[in-house]
């Protein structure tokens, strides 16, 4: 089974195909639970408002790992990347839209809509 | 392996997994990825809906928040969140096993990731009775008096901390309770893979079932990296 199976667009085994070594799963298993053990940890130090930005900053990291190496995204064709991106981006969109609209609703008075 | 591809087009033609309306199977496999990465797109913005009512509420409501909380068992959430991550590490090699067409491994690790995650599933349970016994339950029978304030205070029932606190407990059971469907429904595809993996229906040609079972299984764990700081780790301060 060769590492990089680079067969043309007709070819038998797809080209795309990256047999990723256990050894990197085994890495990335590891660092995902030292971030779990430094999410917790961080957790009991009183970081004032940056404690939920630390916990977003290593659960965005183990999510990175996850996708890259576990759903190979590393080796996957530009367009699976466009996906991924665009579903992130109106995540973003539909988390920051609305939020605009209550913090807009505070500014201007109109009374808290949650009440 | 070959009857199909020598009935259709003379022997050797093309391989009897590819399908008539593929060009190639490079072709055929990147069309699969494509769909479940389309559906994991739509799958994050399922689950967005609700993160987004609880960044709202969890802003709006703070000391609600961090009341229920702090009810949560962090340990347990700690093994849970190690024990579905020792599943994805599984599933990977599960995968790669496929890859390289060792069948007894790919079954293997199969079989491994449906144990850990029914462990996972088994602990929410022991976590779900708990929040029933103390009347976190939102409803008509949602009790406080079990919740404590950023004083260690009781949160009394009917004051505005209270009625907050059911706002998390809401969205607590609202997420876990999704995130724990898609795993009771990824068990039994992981069952049906680990069937046809041990049947020699998988190999180095053609393993894509169990590489998107596997896109599946990783994403229910990505979503779980999130839920566990948002929902067991919110700080009394700030």
């Amino acid at each position: 089974m060769p590492e990089h199976a680079q067969a043309g667009h007709a070819g038998a085994a797809p080209a795309h195909d990256h047999v990723v070594p256990v050894s990197t799963y085994v890495m990335v298993f590891l660092a995902l639970m030292v971030g779990t053990g430094l999410t917790v940890a961080a957790s009991y130090v009183d970081l004032g408002i940056w404690n939920t930005p630390v916990a977003m900053l290593i659960a965005v990291t183990k999510a990175c790992l996850v996708v890259l190496f576990f759903m190979h995204l590393k080796y996957s064709p530009k367009l699976l990347w466009v996906w991924v991106g665009a579903a992130i981006f109106f995540l973003a969109q539909l988390i920051v839209g609305v939020g605009a609209d209550y913090l807009a609703r505070v500014f201007l008075n109109l009374g808290n809509p949650g009440t | 392996m070959s009857s199909l591809s020598e009935t259709a087009h003379g022997p050797g033609a093309h391989p009897p997994v590819l399908r008539h309306h593929f060009e190639s199977l490079l072709n055929q496999k990147e069309s699969s990825l494509l769909g479940m990465w389309v559906f994991i797109a739509q799958e994050i913005l399922f689950f967005g809906g609700m993160l987004t009512a609880y960044t709202i509420y969890r802003n709006l409501y703070y000391e609600g928040f961090a009341a229920g909380s702090h009810h949560l068992d962090v340990t347990l959430g700690t093994v849970n969140t190690a024990v579905l991550i020792c599943s994805s590490l599984t599933m990977a090699l599960g995968v790669h096993a496929a890859a390289l067409g060792k069948r007894k491994m790919t079954v293997l690790f199969l079989l491994l990731t449906i144990a850990l995650g029914s462990v996972f599933l088994g602990i929410k349970v022991v976590e779900y009775a708990d929040k029933f016994h103390h009347h976190l339950v939102p409803g008509p029978g949602f009790s406080a008096e079990s919740l404590r304030d950023a004083h260690g205070q009781p949160v009394l029932d009917g004051s505005d901390t209270a009625r907050h606190a059911q706002m998390f407990f809401a969205l607590y059971f609202s997420l876990t309770g999704l995130h724990a469907l898609h795993m009771i429904i990824g068990i039994p595809i992981i069952a049906w893979m680990a069937r046809a993996a041990s049947q020699g229906r998988f190999g180095p040609v053609y393993y894509t079932p169990v590489e998107i079972t596997g896109l599946y299984w990783h994403f229910v764990d990505i979503v779980w990296i999130f839920l566990f700081p948002l929902l067991y780790l919110i700080p009394h301060h700030a």
